[in-house]
């Protein structure tokens, strides 16, 4: 696509309030996680019990939890594992199954057959009690929650990008594309390619959020990142357990999860508006 | 004159059902008995109802379709391998029935232009260049190029359509119903077009429709699909003048006459055409003929010709 084109996306998600919003939060959230380092005032991870239980002040702006770290520093830094988890996992489960789902849908009928069993029984399985099952053969860890969400998505995005490309394999533009000599990769690489992505994009942001709040949910549950890593899940717990002596702790761990989760569906839904063609000039066809 | 294109005998089964009833699938016949025959620089019109067949035909040459009986020679050789469909593709352009859907919708028209050079590793010296050189020659400015399909007119569009059909300077181009869906002043333009391009390039034509009138104003020969047999083939102007087959007959006598004092001969023909599934056996035209008898009914008529003229009918006068 021309810049030009990228551009008048950027334009019409933009011109859309909520879209804008959506843009801002995520940016705001991805700039938190990018740079951490700079963000953060203290060490997310240095303890000072004389420090703790602080409530919001000047020194502390969010305050301090049970062991006194820094509760501003450990939400900045929860934010890079939120986002490293989500980003990667998402990405790659959306990656693999675009390439299956396009292979499903191009490909000849009992390859077909073969990789829709496979989503089939894939999709069967119940997200938590899958990574549950997983956990307790592997160990909790970040590395454990990728492979889970990765396994548990990847029939999602396969399906809906195999109907995409089931629906246009017959399209008078492929036909066209055979007709004239060209070959499946290009039809799949230059055709099929650029008109199945743009649900996918959507529904990849849309499910950013959903691996954030698996991410800390599942380390609330103590089964997600090991401590003293900081996640938001973590400081919810902490949070909890600390409930009566330090209530404003599970605010300030509730309040970038909600923010973030209501950023990544606002662009969702900004962008899924922006990226069809025959909408993007506000006259349908 | 050597055969461009040459049909023998071609038919085409689908197959219903599942790919996992093995050995229990039923096949579905669409075509059957083809013979045809294509001479450089002819226009061909293949004329048939929806769903008689013509654009499957289009599509086996092509090699798009699997064929289950026949043969097909293109230049004077055999169709079968891949690198033979390669080459068929690469000496023939198809345009579709619907010009803007045919085109890749997120590809500029400069690009889808001049894609047969990148499909088939053509080199190309200057692509911005070949583009607006390919987009003049069907009458089209050079901004054209940096425009999306859904951007295009009808007419727009079938013109890039004509402007890719021609990018490698094939031999032959098929086109399906080249009309369809254009006011009646830019069909006239595309007609043009296409006539004028074919003088200028020396293409062969296959033309697909139900349209007669477009038939009469352009092609050199006939052929009439009748639920995927050929009725009756010949030279254009005989055909019209005069009809040998009762099918054919009932066609040309269903076109509209610009006269309003002349009356139209009566329609002979009666009832539908009959669901491919249940085609008739015998003359597939039985059911619907005004002279069948009932010899019609169980004998397949054999090809009867006369110098070019071949009609497929027991009792039709040649």
């Amino acid at each position: 696509m021309s810049s030009g084109a990228d551009r008048s996306l950027l334009r019409s998600l933009v011109s859309d309030p909520m879209g804008a919003l959506g843009l801002v939060l995520v940016l705001l959230f991805l700039a938190m996680a990018l740079f951490a380092p700079w963000l953060a005032p203290a060490d997310p991870v240095k303890l000072d019990v004389t420090q703790k239980f602080q409530p919001p002040s000047l020194t502390h702006w969010a305050g301090t939890d049970q062991l006194g770290r820094d509760l501003l520093s450990r939400i900045i830094y929860g934010a890079r594992t939120a986002v490293s988890i989500a980003v990667t996992s998402v990405g790659l489960a959306g990656l693999i199954g675009l390439l299956l789902g396009m292979i499903a849908g191009y490909g000849p009928r009992w390859l077909d057959a073969i990789l829709v069993l496979l989503f089939d029984s894939l999709s069967s399985l119940p997200m938590i009690l899958f990574a549950l099952a997983v956990i307790t053969v592997i160990g909790p860890g970040t590395s454990t929650l990728i492979l889970v969400v990765v396994i548990v998505s990847i029939p999602g995005y396969a399906r809906l990008i195999r109907a995409q490309t089931l629906g246009l394999s017959g399209a008078d533009f492929i036909q066209a594309e055979r007709a004239m000599g060209a070959g499946p990769v290009r039809v799949l690489l230059r055709h099929l390619l650029p008109n199945v992505v743009g649900p996918l994009v959507i529904l990849l942001s849309m499910d950013i959020p959903v691996v954030i709040m698996l991410e800390a949910g599942l380390s609330y549950l103590n089964l997600g990142v090991r401590p003293p890593t900081p996640s938001w899940g973590n400081i919810l717990y902490d949070g909890y357990t600390s409930l009566r002596s330090a209530p404003y702790m599970v605010l300030i761990a509730g309040l970038p999860l909600v923010l973030s989760t209501l950023g990544f569906t606002f662009l969702g839904e900004g962008l899924r508006d922006a990226l069809d063609p025959k909408l993007r000039h506000g006259v349908p066809r | 004159m050597s055969a461009l294109l040459s049909i023998r005998d071609l038919s085409v089964d689908f197959a219903l059902g599942s790919w996992l009833d093995i050995g229990a699938r039923r096949q579905l016949n669409i075509l059957s008995g083809i013979s045809l025959d294509l001479v450089p620089g002819e226009t061909l019109g293949l004329v048939g109802e929806s769903g008689s067949g013509k654009t499957t035909l289009a599509r086996a040459i092509l090699g798009l379709q699997k064929l289950s009986g026949g043969t097909i020679q293109f230049e004077g050789a055999p169709l079968a391998s891949p690198s033979d469909f390669a080459r068929v593709r690469r000496r023939t352009a198809m345009m579709f029935q619907d010009a803007v859907s045919s085109l890749s919708p997120r590809m500029a028209v400069g690009e889808a232009v001049t894609e047969p050079f990148a499909i088939h590793r053509e080199a190309l010296a200057d692509r911005r260049q070949t583009a607006r050189d390919l987009l003049a020659e069907v009458g089209l400015r050079p901004e054209i190029a940096s425009r999306f399909p859904h951007e295009l007119s009808g007419g727009q569009a079938r013109r890039v359509g004509v402007a890719r059909a021609l990018a490698l300077r094939p031999a032959l181009v098929i086109a399906d119903e080249p009309t369809a869906g254009l006011d009646v002043s830019v069909q006239a333009e595309i007609l043009n077009l296409m006539a004028d391009l074919k003088d200028r390039l020396s293409l062969s034509y296959l033309i697909i429709t139900h349209n007669l009138a477009l038939v009469r104003h352009v092609a050199d020969r006939i052929a009439v699909l009748y639920l995927g047999r050929l009725v009756e083939t010949g030279p254009s102007e005989k055909i019209f003048a005069r009809p040998a087959h009762p099918y054919t007959r009932s066609l040309i006598a269903a076109e509209p006459i610009p006269d309003p004092r002349r009356r139209r001969a009566d329609l002979a023909i009666k009832g539908e055409i009959p669901s491919i599934l249940r085609r008739p056996g015998g003359c597939v035209f039985h059911t619907r003929c005004p002279i069948a008898k009932d010899r019609c009914k169980t004998e397949t008529p054999a090809p009867r010709r006369e110098g070019a003229h071949q009609v497929n009918c027991h009792f039709a006068d040649i």
